[in-house]
């Protein structure tokens, strides 16, 4: 069928624009699906193909300073991943729902581990956690992570609130409910993707966190981007690869995950997932 | 009015969003300069496409569109001699009113000291004067409004696209806007095209109507024809309010035709053109008269039962069960104050109506 | 929204433990490196408690502002590369047909979901001398080669010498640009995705082109979401620690990585601090003036 010519705002019908967005997209794109195409080919220098394997992935799983960096993270991240959920989602539950004097002050406090240079934090919690004598290992990393994780919980929480229509509240006190049970069954529903989202952000935030782990983790406590990094120093290697390629996978899940629920939750109007 | 050449000629254009949507399918107009055109049709009916086509913020699939001789293929909105009036006004939030009228003549290398002269013209022309140095958002819907007419006419265009430039204003202001609006128009000699919903608008302002549905141009006719004369069921209810029945044509008797309505009986109607079968007689309400007495002939009459009166102040409507149980409604004006009492729930009167004033609707 | 005096206990059940854990594990660390920052480094590294500008002073040291200048401009020529980039693809997806918008907006997001170690560690293996840019240009100079000595012009080209282009500078902003691109690319598409139309099709009607339309009505009015996104970037690139460790040459220290270093090796944490408490102090003016910029722009309803 003939398609009509471009209107002026129809950017993306434009030749040379869809050129920028191509060039944009391989720019963001290539590192990583080189990366990720590398972790299967069959030669250790990963620069031309010679073959499909998985010995790599293999390796790596038997490599075991590698698969305990990994279980560190996930212990590390799982629990700063419900902690910071909770206390998170309940901060920002309040602050949809409370005012009080100096909330823009408040506010701004909260969301400053978001915005605050990563070294900073990393190098206060250093300072913390030696001047109280503090051991460095998981627990001072685990410590750390739900601190940084907390207000971006809160921020996602905040934001799913802002869409509820406050007079079902209204509504189920009319009809006698207290408190508790208008929290229970009217509101927490509602504010249930928002909670799972920001878990699944605290829990890729947590994987993902190299800087502040540097700083606040002991010798026998490396988890798997401090592991990551001492093997890349030295080496570009498939291994390396394999391992990074496992982490993306799993941020990708999630990632995935959470815009999903994200999503979806603002389609249904918030009934429960 | 009508020169000789149109100011825009639509020519079969068609406008299919997605190759799924068919917003504008087949349309062929074309405006005279001068006229207040107005294209009028329900939500969706493809008449803000058309306008937008004309604008060119869309390209049609399928079609010509030529204004003042010139075929507008290609040529990218800012190089059209035609502007627009936004439904949302689109005043621009981040300069002063004075800035905004002058945007367009700046963009185009108007000479400095001209637009000196041409933007409190502009603005005394909407009665603006004075405003020059408020920022829109100090400015209420109607004044926003006339900003955005000031800014499109100061640039003296060949043809100026209106869409829905009334929806957003509440309805006494909406009614005096129609009336200068007209005015305007007049004073300025500038083609007008205005999208709009509202079939009491169109009719009230423009030369000339085009209905609309479905993406197609349904009749295309001035106000009076358009209420009197709508050529199709759909134009008929679209425009006022109607009664339609069903009826049987049962013969032709030179320029007459006889039908036969059911429960009332055979009635002869003058009526121009061919007309055979099942058709669709449609009457407007205010023709409806009513009396306790059988009136004279010439006219289409019957006994009724009231059903129900609904008193709206200065009209009420009576709606009318015939024997065959077909639903009619009169609209009759309250001229004594108990015009509307005096008939009475469940009681018999006759219904009549001009045989000249019945439209036989065959589409 | 519910004045907290009415429901106390409520409202403190909600508050409070969030708002301890930020206090102690977040503000209480930051005040001890404020302190420290006034401190001074005993012989063995250890950090007495004192009051001294010393540390402000020796980071305002020619040496030492030479690194918190580099990486001022690194963060600025970031900045200026990522907008080049990002704008014409915020646009792009906010701009783009309906159907096409939530995929474009997933491939915009998703990098940013990935690790930043990752994500920096990809750019080695594309940007070493035995890389795939210089794989992909030695591949091309093979064919202008082979291209010239049909032509009778042999070695014109000479032989095919890798380029450096790991372990420098470039490689640092390359990497910053990847890392930072999504973060400036969110808050302009955000605001152009909330922008009427119809200003940008007054603008076009009234006879400007898209250029000016772009200069005079889009991008003023979504200046707030363009500032924004500009000084995410700046901050996030100016505290930067491990781009420069990952892909930088011996050249490429930026503040982030001096403030590793005395925290670190170095053992001058008085120093380290207050070169930590300068960069936060940068960061704070950026916010500020962001700040005040949306308290400004809040005043005109766009």
């Amino acid at each position: 069928m003939k398609k009509a010519r471009p209107t002026p705002l129809e950017y993306t019908r434009k030749r040379w624009f869809q050129l920028v967005m191509l060039f944009n997209f391989i720019f963001l794109y290539f590192p990583i699906v080189a990366l990720v195409a590398f972790s299967f080919n069959n030669s250790r220098r990963n620069i031309t193909w010679n073959g499909f394997t998985f010995k790599y992935y293999v390796k790596a799983f038997h490599n075991e300073s590698l698969f305990d960096a990994f279980l560190n993270s996930l212990i590390v991240a799982g629990i700063s991943t419900v902690v910071s959920t909770i206390l998170g989602a309940m901060l920002g539950l309040a602050l949809y729902r409370f005012k009080f004097p100096a909330k823009n002050a408040f506010d701004g406090w909260i969301h400053l581990p978001i915005i605050i240079p990563e070294i900073c934090m990393g190098v206060a919690m250093l300072a913390f956690f030696s001047r109280l004598n503090i051991t460095l290992g998981l627990f001072t990393i685990t410590v750390s992570h739900i601190a940084f994780s907390l207000p971006f919980v809160a921020v996602v929480v905040r934001a799913r609130m802002a869409g509820f229509d406050h007079s079902l509240e209204e509504a189920a006190r009319d009809l006698g409910a207290n408190q508790w049970q208008t929290f229970k069954d009217v509101t927490l529903p509602y504010m249930m993707p928002g909670v799972v989202a920001g878990a699944l952000l605290a829990l890729t935030l947590s994987l993902d966190d190299f800087v502040i782990t540097f700083f606040t983790s002991g010798p026998g406590s490396t988890t798997l981007p401090i592991k990551i990094f001492s093997m890349v120093r030295f080496s570009v290697t498939p291994e390396v690869n394999a391992a990074s390629t496992v982490l993306i996978v799993i941020t990708l899940i999630l990632s995935v995950g959470t815009m999903v629920i994200q999503a979806r939750g603002g389609k249904d109007k918030g009934l429960p997932i | 009015m009508t020169s000789n050449q149109p100011i825009i000629r639509i020519q079969s254009v068609t406008k299919i969003f997605n190759r799924t949507v068919t917003a504008v399918d087949d349309v062929s107009l074309d405006i005279a300069a001068g006229e207040f055109f107005a294209l009028l049709g329900p939500s969706g009916c493809g008449k803000t496409t058309l306008l937008r086509m004309i604008a060119g913020f869309e390209n049609p699939t399928t079609g010509r569109i030529v204004v003042d001789g010139q075929d507008m293929q290609g040529v990218d909105p800012n190089h059209r001699p035609v502007n627009m009036v936004f439904q949302s006004y689109a005043v621009f939030p981040h300069m002063t009113v004075a800035k905004n009228v002058a945007y367009g003549l700046k963009v185009t290398g108007v000479a400095n000291s001209e637009i000196q002269k041409m933007v409190p013209e502009a603005l005394q022309l909407v009665k603006l004067g004075g405003f020059e140095h408020r920022m829109p958002h100090q400015l209420s819907g109607g004044q926003q409004q006339r900003v955005s007419l000031a800014r499109a006419l100061v640039k003296k265009p060949k043809v100026l696209l209106l869409d829905e430039p009334l929806s957003a204003l509440d309805a006494k202001l909406r009614e005096a806007m129609q009336i200068e609006l007209v005015n305007l128009q007049k004073s300025v000699g500038i083609t007008f095209i205005i999208v709009t919903h509202s079939q009491s608008e169109a009719l009230s302002v423009a030369d000339r109507i085009a209905v609309m549905k479905d993406g197609q141009v349904k009749q295309v006719a001035d106000p009076l024809a358009l209420y009197e004369k709508p050529n199709s069921q759909f134009c008929a209810d679209f425009i006022g309010k109607i009664n339609q029945l069903e009826a049987e044509v049962a013969g032709v008797e030179g320029k007459n035709l006889v039908v036969d309505i059911r429960g009332v009986g055979k009635v002869v109607i003058p009526h121009e053109g061919h007309a055979e079968g099942r058709v669709s007689l449609a009457i407007r309400p205010e023709k409806v008269e009513l009396n306790a007495h059988e009136p004279g002939d010439e006219r289409v009459k019957f006994l009724s039962k009231v059903a129900n009166v609904v008193y709206y102040g200065s009209t009420s409507q009576v709606f009318l069960e015939n024997a065959a149980g077909d639903q009619l409604m009169a609209e009759i004006r309250n001229r004594e104050s108990n015009t509307a009492t005096s008939i009475l729930i469940g009681s018999e009167v006759w219904v009549s109506w001009k045989a000249a004033d019945t439209l036989v609707l065959t589409e | 929204m519910e004045n907290w005096r009415d429901n106390k206990l409520v409202a403190a059940i909600l508050i409070v433990p969030a708002s301890a854990w930020i206090l102690i594990f977040f503000t209480l660390p930051l005040v001890i490196v404020w302190v420290f920052s006034f401190g001074e480094r005993g012989p063995q590294g250890q950090t007495f408690l004192a009051f001294t500008l010393d540390n402000y002073a020796r980071a305002l040291e020619l040496i030492h502002l030479g690194i918190l200048w580099k990486s001022i401009w690194t963060a600025a020529i970031t900045t200026l590369i990522c907008f080049i980039l990002g704008f014409p693809l915020a646009l792009g997806v906010a701009f783009a047909p309906a159907r096409y918008k939530n995929l474009l907006l997933l491939l915009v997001i998703l990098p940013f979901w990935t690790n930043l170690l990752i994500r920096t560690y990809a750019w080695i293996a594309v940007l070493r001398t035995r890389g795939f840019l210089n794989f992909g240009l030695e591949w091309v100079h093979g064919k202008l080669d082979a291209l010239f000595s049909l032509v009778k012009l042999p070695d014109v080209m000479g032989t095919f010498q890798p380029l450096a282009l790991l372990y420098n500078h470039s490689a640092v902003i390359i990497g910053l640009v990847y890392v930072a691109l999504p973060f400036l690319v969110l808050p302009i598409y955000a605001t152009l995705e909330k922008l009427d139309r119809s200003l940008m099709e007054a603008s076009l009607d009234l006879g400007a082109g898209q250029w000016r339309t772009m200069a005079f009505v889009t991008i003023p009015l979504a200046f707030p979401g363009i500032l924004s996104g500009l000084m995410l970037v700046f901050i996030l690139s100016l505290g930067t620690y491990l781009t420069p460790v990952l892909l930088g040459g011996t050249d490429s220290m930026m503040i982030g990585n001096l403030i590793a270093q005395e925290f670190g090796p170095a053992r001058d944490w008085p120093f380290g601090s207050a070169l930590s408490f300068l960069l936060l102090y940068i960061t704070f003016i950026i916010l500020w003036i962001r700040a005040v910029v949306a308290r400004r722009s809040k005043g005109v309803s766009y």
